[in-house]
Formats: structure tokens, C-alpha cells, sequence
């Protein structure tokens, strides 16, 4: 077999990029782009598991049983896409046991929509109409993406999460038809949800240094900047139509781009949020934190069973 | 003893009578048991099979993706493999 130089394994690499053929664990990678889409992947593993833990707050509290099995259903789904997740990892060589430590040490990020706390039934409304709705924005286009485990977990997460949207906006319309003080809650949620939703796709272009490389790779298909336009877009109209409003006073229709223009971010809070300082970093992370040490026993007990009726097997 | 002693599975359904069993992902169980039950319930919650294997990852061996040229490319020449390297002339059907 020829030894190819790092310089023609590069060129090869990329050129399979440049010609859409996936690249597969096993295959030649640049170390950067296997560390990139780790970071990026347990990233995304672990905004599925932490998403859970607002939501689950509500379990219990659903207002009926059928709100109470399609809220149980979602979160369920959200903890099969985790594994989907980490499973991508660890076929790039990474740690599954680190990767999760990392979560806890600080180390790794996740989704700082998460950090946020659900006030009221209206929010379970919010966070999927909104939060799955920027999500599943972002996450459409990563079923192309250039690496074939993460693209195929995508897709299947695409596949389960479209109720999701769809079972929060429902939850949304039932209370803005409802009684005043329902309308006003779900009017609430909104306004609590709707910036910290539009941060869910990231730094602006300009201060995001590492998209244009991951655009390159084919990891990201589509800038920050350009999903935050096309969930707004999207988004709008749909707030329109059950009658809230978007809590943005500089929201307006712009005809010559046939896009709206929104208000400025704020870009101080999001990083305050990300650098773990929003309001429930701290109680999410002692949650995930309390559940791995809370389970040490359990998944000793389940070794021990199996090694216990392997021996009886084999008797 | 943490997580890491799990081994890992991968995990095959058969997504009706009469089809192969695919691969569909993996995961991690303490045993064969533990494995097929949390199969089902991550990669079956929509109807989506009716029969799970599942294999421990040790258990299976790949080709090598630097050999991909020297063990598929030879029959990429083989053209007369199919069949429409022949010609049938007009007025012979069921051939």
C-alpha cells in the first residue's frame, strides 16, 4: 500500500468533503476536524440531556393526562437523542465516561436556553414551540452533515423531534384561546422564552471565528445569523396567528428583503449565561451531577447481575 | 466499577416480515438481556421493528478503509458482471 504524506491525505479529505461523500469513523481525518466535531457533538449530547430536566420539572404537573403522556414521550425522546449523541462520539475514539465528566467538571457547554427556569405550565408550551423550533432549525441541516454517524443520529432525531414543535405551539394556542389569565401566561412564557431562544443559534457571524472553518468541512451549513433569520421569519407569524405578541418593539417587516429585522441582542447575557452564570447553571449541572453518583449502584448491581447469570448459563 | 465496564452494543432491527435486520446504532447494557430491552426501548418507540439483534461491538470485525481500493476497485473493470454489458436484440423479451 502507497503511504500517503499529511499534506495528500489532507488534499484527499477534502476533496471527498468538496465531492459529498461522508466520511466515516474509520477513515483518514485531520485531528482538528475529529476534535471539532467532538466538542460539537457531546456539546449537542449534552443539551439533550440537561433539556430534559426543565421539562421533567412538569411532569408530574401536567394540567391532564393526555398533556401528561405526550410531555412524558417527549422528554423520553429527548434522552434517546443524548445517546444517539454520544454514541456519534465515541465512534471518533472519545470517552463516553469523559465526555459526561467534562459536562459536570464545567468543561463542556451545552445549550444555555437550559439555564433558564420553567415558571408555569405555559413554558412546557414555549420551550417546544420555540426551543424545539430553533432546534430543529439547526438541526435539519446537520443530516447533510459531512460526518456519517452524526448525519444519520440527525436524521433520526429530526424524525422524532417533529411532534415536538408541534405539541408545544398546540399547548400555546390551547391557553391563548383560554381565559385571560391563561392568555397571559402563555404571553408570558413567550416573553421570557423569545430572546433567550433567538441566542439558541449562537454568536453573531462576525464574533463566531470557528463557522467558517466548520462550513468549509461541512459540519455547519448555514450561518448563525442566517437560521436566527429564518426562525424569526418562521416564528412570527405563528405568534401572529394565535394572537400573542413578539416581545421585540423594533420587530418590523422589511418588504424589500421579504425578511423582518429584529432588535439587538443581548450578546452580554448570553455570555454571562454561557460562562455559567444564569439562573439555574448551577442547579442543572447538580442535577446531572446527583444523578451519576445516584446510579454509581445501580449500574454496579446490573454488572454483577449479568456476570451472576452468565455463571448460571454456563452451569 | 463505572459506565465504562458496560460494554457496547450494536444494534440491528428488522423493521418488518420479510426484510433484513439493519443497523440502526448502539448503545451500552451489562449484558445480551439488558441490551435487546433498552433496544426496544430506544430504537423502537414508533413502530419502527418487530425483531432486535444485538452484537457487541468487540465482536465485530471491519475491513480496513485504507484497503477500500485494493478489495472493491478490481470489480469496478468487471462490467460483463452485469447484464447490461450484453446486447439483446430487438424482438427477444424475457431474456
Amino acid at each position: 500500500m502507497k503511504v500517503l504524506n499529511s499534506e495528500e491525505l489532507n488534499r484527499k479529505f477534502q476533496e471527498k468533503i468538496d465531492n459529498d461523500i461522508k466520511i466515516e469513523p474509520n477513515d483518514w481525518m485531520p485531528d482538528a476536524y475529529r476534535q471539532t466535531l467532538i466538542r460539537q457533538i457531546s456539546q449537542h449530547a449534552h443539551s439533550e440531556v440537561v433539556g430534559m430536566l426543565p421539562e421533567g420539572n412538569w411532569i408530574t404537573r401536567a394540567p391532564n393526562l393526555r398533556r401528561k403522556a405526550v410531555l412524558l414521550a417527549k422528554v423520553q425522546d429527548e434522552a434517546g437523542h443524548g445517546l444517539y449523541l454520544y454514541s456519534a462520539t465515541e465512534t471518533l475514539g472519545a470517552d463516553r465516561e469523559d465526555t459526561i465528566d467534562d459536562l459536570h467538571s464545567g468543561k463542556a457547554k451545552y445549550s444555555s436556553i437550559f439555564n433558564y427556569p420553567t415558571l408555569s405550565w405555559a413554558d412546557m408550551g414555549a420551550i417546544g414551540w420555540l426551543v424545539d423550533g430553533a432546534a430543529i432549525m439547526n438541526q435539519v441541516p446537520l443530516c447533510r452533515c459531512s460526518y456519517g454517524p452524526y448525519a444519520r443520529a440527525m436524521v433520526r432525531v429530526c424524525k422524532e423531534e417533529s411532534f415536538h414543535q408541534r405539541q408545544g405551539f398546540e399547548i400555546m394556542m390551547k391557553l391563548a384561546n383560554g381565559s385571560p389569565e391563561q392568555k397571559d401566561m402563555a404571553q408570558d412564557a413567550l416573553n421570557r422564552f423569545w430572546w433567550p431562544a433567538l441566542m439558541m443559534f449562537g454568536p453573531s457571524d462576525d464574533d463566531s471565528p470557528n463557522s467558517q472553518q466548520s462550513m468549509k468541512w461541512k459540519i455547519k451549513r448555514f450561518s448563525n445569523d442566517d437560521l436566527r433569520q429564518q426562525f424569526v421569519d418562521a416564528t412570527v407569524a405563528q405568534a401572529a396567528l394565535i394572537g400573542l405578541t413578539i416581545p421585540d418593539p423594533d420587530l418590523k417587516f422589511d418588504k424589500k428583503s421579504g425578511h423582518y429585522i429584529f432588535g439587538e441582542i443581548n450578546w452580554n447575557e448570553f455570555y454571562e449565561v454561557v460562562k455559567g452564570n444564569g439562573p439555574c447553571n448551577k442547579e442543572r449541572i447538580d442535577a446531572r451531577r446527583k444523578a451519576k453518583e445516584n446510579g454509581l449502584w445501580v449500574r454496579e448491581a446490573a454488572m454483577a447481575f449479568s456476570a451472576k447469570r452468565a455463571i448460571k448459563k454456563s452451569a | 466499577m463505572t459506565n465504562k465496564d458496560w460494554p457496547l452494543w450494536e444494534i440491528f432491527i428488522r423493521s418488518k416480515q420479510g426484510l433484513n435486520h439493519k443497523h440502526v446504532g448502539s448503545l451500552r447494557a451489562a449484558d445480551a438481556e439488558m441490551a435487546v430491552e433498552n433496544a426496544r426501548d430506544v430504537y423502537t418507540r414508533r413502530s419502527e421493528g418487530i425483531s432486535i439483534w444485538v452484537i457487541e461491538s468487540n465482536n465485530i470485525h471491519a475491513s480496513d478503509s485504507s484497503d477500500a481500493d485494493m478489495l472493491f476497485e478490481p470489480s469496478n473493470t468487471k462490467v460483463y458482471r452485469h447484464p447490461t454489458f450484453y446486447d439483446v436484440p430487438d424482438g427477444i423479451s424475457h431474456m
